[in-house]
């Protein structure tokens, strides 16, 4: 409601030093994203090279969701402080997502 | 301290996205937001998992023959690079560089145009070969989970780029620093959402 | 723009003061008079129905005119009257009651309670426009593709744009009592009305995303020839089936917990008694939202999911008897050595523990899946739910509107009257379902438009007819009562029950627009009755020195927003048929989103309200 927030100025040494830790974050960030593309280029070569699929199967999902871990910890800062709602909600999300995706695999009445 | 104060480096604070009342609101609600998204894209998920394949009988189309990977590889790295750039660019919104932040946006759209190019190309082929949205229940789900996710990229990138024109003079302020980086927030999940579709659409589809 | 500048208003400016609104407490009235409104249309198709089945074999109503009614009635008391019914005691008492001087998006607010009445208003216009939805509320593929004529489209339609506003609601209050709350004011602090209204819009934020699916799989395969449950094309109806009762179960919660947070605050205001167990009703509540969740296959026994998905989902059912138990025995012991004033709102929450707990009981039996097998669709099954829906919910919105009338209206609705209509409502709820159980286990099947002489049935329906009447007579008091409230308009002041506990009895009535001058300090669970113990004659300690108020702007944009999606509806709907169709779709979205665009690239930085002024203000408790 109110837009009355008191800032502080940073002091210079402040200043430098939380540079440097947005400087080393971003860092952070850049190699979250090269595990990301190692995953997502190991998923495609496993597939392509034509593997068992009850083996790839399993594998490629385990791998994309460590990737959409990875999103969320780094990308979209799961891990700085003050997170904790939008975790609680993203959790919750995830399990109805998760139990609505196995109900449609499983029982919708397919007559095989 | 009023949204139109001008601000240095300095009095710039370190999560200028969560420093007002609203921008926190913002940021909690746009939180709330992405998991009605999840569910949503969990329920598209779901009934292309339950119609793939599923059409007329007779139906020459599956997942197998459809899809080709290196296609969908093309895109995954597209996406996957703008949302590195996305990322770049809340780097020096929060440093207060507005001019790298607003280029690195750029490069964001320019990619994500990109990506949005091959998607539309990969959906008027498969129409063209009659793989249509109103030819099987299978293209109808198909059509509908992806279709959904382009029309989220879409989104996006209006976003985007009315941030960047409406912003272009007046740079970064309290109030426009929350919208900035939703948009990239919104960036971010179409991507996860887009991980999830190469591995089960695609890859899943053709292994 | 300021609210202060348009006190002195006459009709027109009131009009428009109304639509272009953010303010809580007046969203809190355009919710109870829209509600209403669709809660007597409602109520007068349930009479068209017990009118019709008053006796065998009549013909009052014909079968489709009866299968139109009856659809009709279920979608609207659920969509249109209870749930926005609900949110007009939301919004007038949340922000109260966590402290705060309003939502956390005001424009929000707006738009939701827009987009719900135009939605509502599309869906109703269908009796106008060749035929009203006639498939049942829950509208199953198999049954309402095939349904010729705009009827079903309308039903999509129409709740697809009710139900984004219901969903940026949900997402409003949950960012308002996250963010929103005063200092000291802890969650485990918050009143219990608070706490439902949290786990009920968490439960709208997770099961509206598959209704709004759904429908657009059936506006897909209805008006643009798509296949989802078509199933000479693949398609497969059990996914509507699924996709309805995912959202459809975690519904009844949603309608449910708010009217237990309600029934907490009478409780405790008129026992003159902390709530018992205030924990475990935090604990209890959490439950059965988690559990709401997973039990929606209940209502789909008899579909052929296979025996262990039946079990498990029977298990899971019976489960959530477990937090709603806790629930009742915390109310009862809220009573036990309380000081208890039989005040209206007392009366129907007395009337409540009873009516539910029978309801709650039949769900225990219907959720055991062999004995589903015989009360599926049955008339048995019409009177657990009705018993679950007006002995919880509707009896806690009449309560509530007698219990929070003073605050919407600063007036007091006649208490003898009240009472009246209450043993009027009463009687007659249990006169019209109790019978129906016995219906049920004599065969009776629901949804049907008559049945015939000598098989047992006509006593029982002739008796659930008369209570039926019973019930709309309560209505009518109810309403005459408000009428000569009215009239009177005798102004209630502050705290008139004079047992108020919690912060909503502590602000000055008329509240001021701004709600609290400075805000308060909690210091612990019930903070008005702690400072009224305290002999703080002020009722509140104040966590910041006065200073300006930063307040929205009204905006007539949620409106626009609504109505170009509704204008975009009939687009949708024609656009098989004519040549304009396309256009009109096309063209109400366009408004839309330009509505849209003009609200994010205008600078919307609200405005302050000056210390001086506040100084100035009358009718602050300063």
């Amino acid at each position: 409601m109110s837009e009355e927030t008191t800032l502080t100025p940073r002091t210079e040494k402040e200043f430098e030093y939380d540079r440097k830790r947005a400087a080393r974050g971003m860092r952070k960030q850049v190699a979250a994203f090269a595990m990301m593309i190692l995953f997502t280029f190991v998923a495609f070569a496993a597939v392509q090279a034509g593997f068992p699929a009850n083996f790839i199967g399993p594998v490629i999902l385990l791998l994309a969701g460590v990737q959409v871990a990875l999103q969320f910890y780094f990308f979209m800062h799961w891990d700085e402080k003050g997170s904790g709602t939008a975790q609680f909600f993203m959790y919750s999300a995830i399990l109805v997502a998760f139990t609505m995706v196995l109900t449609f695999v499983t029982i919708i009445w397919w007559g095989e | 301290m009023d949204y139109n104060t001008k601000h240095t480096p300095h009095t710039w604070p370190k999560h200028p996205e969560t420093a007002s009342m609203e921008g926190k609101n913002k940021v909690t609600g746009f939180w709330l937001f992405l998991g009605g998204e999840t569910v949503l894209f969990a329920t598209l998920f779901a009934t292309y998992l339950a119609l793939k394949d599923r059409g007329p009988s007779g139906m020459k189309f599956s997942t197998h023959e459809l899809f080709e990977l290196p296609l969908a590889f093309i895109m995954t790295m597209l996406l996957l690079t703008s949302s590195l750039t996305s990322v770049y660019a809340m780097y020096h919104m929060k440093n207060f560089n507005f001019k790298a932040m607003q280029a690195w946006i750029s490069v964001t759209v320019l990619l994500g145009l990109g990506f949005l190019g091959l998607e539309i190309y990969e959906f008027v082929e498969y129409v063209h070969k009659g793989f249509g949205f109103r030819q099987s229940a299978f293209g109808s789900s198909f059509f509908t989970l992806v279709g959904t996710h382009g029309v989220h990229v879409i989104i996006g990138l209006v976003w985007f780029i009315l941030l960047m024109l409406r912003n272009a003079k007046r740079g970064l302020n309290l109030y426009n620093a929350p919208k900035y980086y939703l948009a990239a927030l919104y960036w971010h999940f179409i991507d996860v959402v887009w991980v999830f579709i190469f591995t089960v659409v695609y890859l899943m589809g053709v292994m | 723009m300021s609210s202060l500048a348009t006190e002195k208003k006459g009709f027109g400016a009131m009009i428009w003061e109304y639509l272009t609104t953010v303010d809580h407490k007046k969203i809190a009235h355009l919710y109870l008079v829209a509600g209403t409104m669709f809660f007597v249309i409602g109520g007068i198709e349930a009479m068209l129905i017990r009118i019709q089945l008053a006796k065998p074999d009549n013909d009052f109503l014909s079968a489709g005119l009866y299968n139109e009614i009856m659809t009709m009635h279920g979608t609207t008391m659920i969509f249109l009257a209870a749930m926005p019914l609900l949110f007009a005691f939301m919004n007038a008492v949340v922000p109260l009651q966590i402290g705060a001087r309003d939502v956390a998006f005001p424009f929000l607010n707006s738009l939701g309670f827009w987009l719900f009445l135009l939605g509502g208003i599309f869906l109703n216009l269908s009796w106008f426009m060749g035929g009203a939805p006639d498939a049942g509320w829950t509208s199953y593929a198999s049954l309402s593709l095939l349904s010729p004529g705009h009827g079903i489209d309308f039903y999509a339609l129409g709740l697809q744009i009710s139900g984004a506003g219901t969903l940026i609601s949900g997402i409003n209050f949950l960012v308002t009592i996250i963010n929103m709350r005063a200092p000291g004011m802890t969650y485990m602090r918050m009143p219990l009305f608070t706490w439902t209204t949290f786990v009920a819009s968490a439960l709208i934020l997770f099961a509206f995303p598959p209704l709004t699916i759904g429908l657009f799989f059936m506006i897909f395969d209805r008006m643009f020839e798509s296949n989802f449950f078509v199933h000479t094309m693949g398609g497969n109806t059990i996914i509507w089936e699924h996709l309805f009762w995912i959202f459809g179960h975690p519904e009844v919660y949603i309608l449910v917990l708010p009217a237990f947070g309600l029934f907490s605050e009478i409780f405790a205001t008129f026992c003159r008694k902390r709530l018992f167990g205030y924990s475990s009703m935090v604990f209890a509540t959490i439950l059965i939202g988690f559990l709401g969740f997973m039990v929606w296959a209940h209502h789909m026994f008899t579909t052929g999911l296979g025996p262990t998905a039946n079990a498990i989902f029977s298990v899971a059912t019976m489960a959530i008897a477990v937090p709603t138990g806790m629930k009742i025995f915390n109310w009862l012991m809220t009573m036990w050595g309380g000081s208890i004033r039989i005040t209206t709102p007392m009366l129907y929450a007395l009337g409540f523990i009873p009516s539910f707990v029978a309801g709650g009981v039949t769900g225990i039996m219907q959720a055991s899946a062999p004995l589903d097998y015989q009360l599926h669709d049955s008339y048995f099954i019409v009177a657990h739910f009705h018993y679950v829906i007006v002995g919880g919910v509707v009896l806690a919105l009449f309560a509530s509107a007698h219990y929070y009338w003073p605050i919407m209206f600063n007036q007091m609705l006649n208490e003898t009257l009240g009472k009246i209509t209450f043993w009027f409502f009463f009687i007659g709820f249990h006169l019209t379902f109790f019978f129906q159980h016995f219906l049920g286990l004599m065969g009776m099947p629901r949804r049907i438009f008559t049945f015939l002489p000598n098989q047992g049935l006509d006593f029982f329906n002739l008796l659930s007819t008369i209570g039926a009447f019973m019930m709309a007579i309560g209505v009518t008091l109810l309403v005459i009562n408000v009428i000569i409230t009215a009239i009177k308009g005798e102004k209630a002041g502050q705290d008139p029950w004079g047992d108020g506990r919690t912060l909503e009895w502590a602000v000055p009535v008329p509240t001021p627009f701004y709600n609290f001058k400075q805000t308060p300090l909690v210091r612990g669970l019930d903070p008005y009755w702690i400072e009224k113990m305290e002999g703080n004659k002020e009722g509140m300690v104040y966590a910041e020195p006065l200073s300006d108020i930063h307040m929205p702007n009204n905006s007539i944009l949620p409106f626009i927003i609504s109505l170009g999606l509704f204008i975009s509806a009939f687009g949708a709907m024609y656009h098989q048929e004519t040549t304009w169709g396309l256009y009109v779709l096309i063209g109400g979205i366009g408004l839309s989103v330009l509505a849209m665009i003009i609200r994010s690239l205008k600078d919307d930085h609200g405005y302050h309200i000056h210390k001086e002024d506040l100084m100035d203000d009358k009718g602050g408790n300063v």
